[in-house]
């Protein structure tokens, strides 16, 4: 790319990017879910369900405020990404993605906005969530870099949902294919050891939990929290294919939005 | 008198077909309480090992939150359909007509409780095949109908007040979020007495949703707890005499102003 | 070397289910050109400009936009065109001037341009003073105006207006005219241009294509069109209803008489030796008094009425009858 392409993509990125998460941040009806449903749940789970620490066999010395600390951050991370899709859809519905791959010379630039502005939304639900945790008291064993390692995973998963939600949004081009976008998503984190350990888990859910990549997530989240650096490895490689893969789905459905005149 | 039940039947019939109509509307709310009620019952099962649990089966004791949830959902598709009247002008044509103001809440509440009733029985029918048993037998499945109904047409008159108010479909989609708080910081997947967190314990007691929860909950894996019901009837009256208030009040507002 | 105007050679568009939307379209536009593009509702006028603006890959055929393959130079196509299409797509969220602050973006116009840019084209729409208001709260004249700026942030050499006065008023509409007029005009640039409106193509347009069941019908030069179907007509009721046949006499010899409105008598004027005034003197000459008189010129609708067999608005209705089931 020369560098007068390279000038006019980051442009596209940028002007995209700005105005996505202008929107997601001055609507109140955008913002209250963006917001909100984090702290919610990180409220509800950590309140409402903290006796689960004392099950026999539960061991994270962090508690359970830490405990479920990390499982709300990577869901803020996926949710704001399927949030982000939602826009996406919308402009689409709207008529508003004509202008946007009118004016793009490089359409692929539009998707990669889109994932800047997931990520910078879930950069301000991150650090809003992460005092809220310290103000209640929340424990973590880990130093800097495990918290680096926290908030890097939790980053890579927002790309790979929004890339999974982008997909939806240009094949359907339509907000009708919002619960196509969240359910899958929904799913994949809730059937994860979410409320316990894995090892607690039995039955079919543990099946489920071990084959699912957010069980590796979180598995290695919870560690980065407690100090004890665990499954890193795999769960980190495993974010990175989800990105791949998606991207490349993302791309296709923007090959399939251009064919069908967005 | 029997042209406004003619009126109140031909407006319940309308709410009903529009959203029989609408799979958006039908579909989620009984997909999505079901597949939460499957999804915390599988995570949440050594819940069950806690000392004081009062059930062995966790799925037992989650089932009544999707009754809940239902109902919560028919506050949000009621407001969003009464909104659309507003928007597309609707109310203004029933205004012309003679028919009285009651008879367009009577006949949204009787469509809402109608498909109230419709999603309970899918709910019970789900109970029923995941294995959970009604210790209060057939009579407190009965009685678990009723007052999901009750309870959805009250959270339906809560929806038609917002949408009389507001007169946007967008602001009753904002009260989703509302719900949800309604819902989690509850009893629902924790009993109250079994609740460490202090704040959280107090806050579970004096939300309403807690009860309601309770109330059917009770019937599943009590049997017939007297005050469980009484509690969840009460504030499920009280909800849905707010509500018509209210919502009569907003009405007589709206058809001033239209 | 390609034309830095509009050339499609064959231009098809088919979409699924076999609906042939554009049905193989030859187009020479010139540079500098106003060019419209008339018909019904379903045409085919949306998806032709689709296709022309790298918003729709065509089916069949080929087509080039200053200078550049709609196919394979899209980012080319996209940097040398605005465009303004049927929907004002805009953001009921942002306001007038954040709309142009993310074009000029998406369009990586050089920072320090953007504002002056900006204002600029907001002065020249007349939304200066409403450019910080969400878009929400214009009226149906603002977006399209501000739609207009937005199309015109980069200086594009070609611009493509999709019916661009649909629902506006009056006002608004001459407004409008009198803009594209002068970019034409002043600024050089070419204008492809879709209406549903006779009025319209027939004074802003240097050339027109009528377009029918996605396959043009007709082309040339507004005079050109009407010119090619006919010659006007004289319709005359006289005063006194029993001297019909004195007035036929008379106006049979500036030609052919032809069907006129009740009580009156018709003559389609032969070739271009006689016209309106010839008609009055020979009246007058015959002290024949005159209640109403009327030259009945041509139209584009007669245009559209002889290569189709039926008129505009009657395509209207056909095409709404065909989507009521």
């Amino acid at each position: 790319m020369t560098s007068d392409g390279f000038r006019s993509y980051r442009s596209v990125v940028l002007g995209v990017a700005w105005r996505t998460v202008h929107n997601a941040l001055t609507t109140p009806n955008l913002v209250i879910p963006t917001l909100a449903f984090p702290f919610f749940f990180f409220l509800a789970f950590a309140g409402g369900l903290s006796q689960l620490s004392h099950l026999p066999g539960f061991h994270f010395p962090e508690g359970y405020t830490s405990f479920q600390f990390v499982f709300v951050m990577l869901q803020s991370a996926a949710f704001g990404g399927v949030f982000t899709g939602f826009g996406i859809a919308r402009d689409f519905e709207y008529g508003f993605a004509r202008r946007l791959m009118l004016a793009a010379p490089h359409r692929s630039a539009l998707v990669v906005g889109y994932a800047v502005a997931a990520v910078i939304r879930w950069l301000v639900v991150a650090v809003l969530l992460t005092v809220a945790g310290f103000a209640v008291g929340m424990g973590v064993g880990g130093g800097g870099v495990e918290l680096i390692g926290l908030y890097g995973l939790a980053l890579i998963v927002n790309s790979a949902a929004l890339l999974w939600s982008a997909g939806i949004a240009m094949r359907f081009r339509t907000i009708q294919a919002g619960p196509a976008m969240q359910m899958p998503v929904f799913l994949a984190l809730f059937f994860a050891p979410v409320y316990v350990p894995l090892s607690l888990l039995s039955g079919w859910i543990h099946a489920v939990a071990r084959g699912n990549p957010v069980t590796y997530f979180l598995e290695a989240g919870r560690s980065f929290v407690s100090g004890e650096a665990a499954y890193a490895g795999v769960a980190f490689g495993a974010a990175f294919a989800l990105v791949a893969f998606f991207g490349l789905w993302a791309l296709r459905g923007l090959h399939k939005a251009e064919a069908a005149g967005g | 008198m029997s042209d406004t039940w003619t009126q109140i039947g031909n407006l319940a019939r309308r709410s009903i077909v529009r959203t029989l109509r609408q799979p958006a509307y039908v579909i989620p709310p009984l997909i999505f309480p079901t597949l939460l009620v499957t999804v915390n019952a599988a995570g949440l099962r050594p819940s069950t090992l806690l000392h004081g649990f009062p059930t062995h089966s966790f799925l037992a004791f989650a089932i009544a939150v999707p009754f809940i949830q239902g109902a919560l959902f028919s506050t949000m598709n009621a407001g969003t359909d009464l909104a659309r009247d507003i928007q597309t002008g609707f109310l203004n044509r029933l205004a012309l007509t003679p028919m009285r103001g009651s008879a367009l809440l009577v006949g949204h509440m009787a469509g809402v409780m109608v498909l109230g009733l419709i999603q309970s029985i899918f709910y019970l029918c789900f109970a029923l095949a995941v294995g959970v048993r009604f210790s209060a037998g057939v009579g407190g499945a009965f009685v678990i109908l009723a007052l999901a109904s009750l309870i959805a047409a009250s959270f339906g008159m809560l929806g038609a007040f917002l949408a009389l108010r507001t007169g946007s479909g967008e602001a009753i989609q904002a009260t989703f979020p509302f719900l949800f708080v309604f819902l989690f910081i509850s009893s629902m997947n924790t009993p109250r007495n079994l609740i460490a967190v202090h704040w959280f314990k107090i806050a579970a007691t004096i939300n309403p949703v807690s009860y309601l929860i309770e109330g059917v909950r009770s019937l599943i894996i009590t049997g017939w707890d007297g005050q469980a019901l009484a509690l969840a009837f009460a504030v499920a009256l009280a909800i849905g005499s707010i509500s018509v208030v209210l919502s009569t009040w907003a009405l007589g507002q709206r058809m001033a102003r239209t | 070397m390609p034309s830095k105007g509009i050339e499609a050679a064959g231009l098809v568009r088919e979409f699924k289910g076999g609906v042939l939307a554009v049905a193989g379209i030859d187009l020479h536009v010139a540079e500098g050109e106003i060019y419209g593009f008339l018909g019904p509702n379903g045409a085919g006028k949306s998806t032709t400009v689709h296709m022309l603006t790298t918003l729709l890959p065509p089916t069949a055929g080929r087509a080039t936009v200053a200078g550049f393959d709609v196919v394979h130079e899209g980012p080319k196509v996209r940097k040398a065109i605005g465009a303004a299409l049927q929907e004002a797509a805009l953001d009921p969220i942002l306001t007038g001037r954040e709309h142009l602050r993310l074009q000029t973006a998406l369009h990586a116009l050089p920072r320090e341009e953007r504002k002056p840019r900006s204002d600029e084209l907001l002065e020249r729409v007349g939304l200066t003073g409403a450019a910080d208001r969400k878009v929400r709260t214009y009226s149906g004249g603002m977006k399209r105006r501000l739609d207009l700026a937005l199309a015109l942030v980069h200086r594009p050499r070609m611009l493509f207006l999709d019916e661009p006065t649909t629902g506006l008023d009056v006002q608004s509409r001459s407004a409008l005219w009198q803009e594209v007029a002068r970019l034409a005009k002043e600024d050089g640039v070419t204008v492809f241009l879709t209406t549903q409106y006779l009025e319209e193509a027939d004074v802003l347009c240097d050339r027109v294509g009528i377009i029918d069941q996605g396959k043009i019908v007709a082309e040339g030069s507004p005079a050109e069109l009407k010119a090619s179907i006919g010659r006007p007509t004289v319709d005359v009721v006289p005063a006194d209803h029993e001297q019909r046949d004195r007035v036929s006499a008379v106006l049979a010899q500036f030609g052919e008489l032809t069907q006129a409105s009740p009580h009156g008598v018709a003559v389609l004027l032969s070739g271009d030796e006689f016209g309106l005034a010839d008609v009055v003197r020979a009246l007058d000459a015959e002290g024949l008094h005159v209640e109403h008189l009327q030259l009945h010129a041509p139209s584009l609708d007669d245009v559209f009425l002889a290569q189709t067999g039926r008129t505009l608005e009657g395509a209207e209705q056909e095409q709404q009858t065909e989507l009521v089931p």
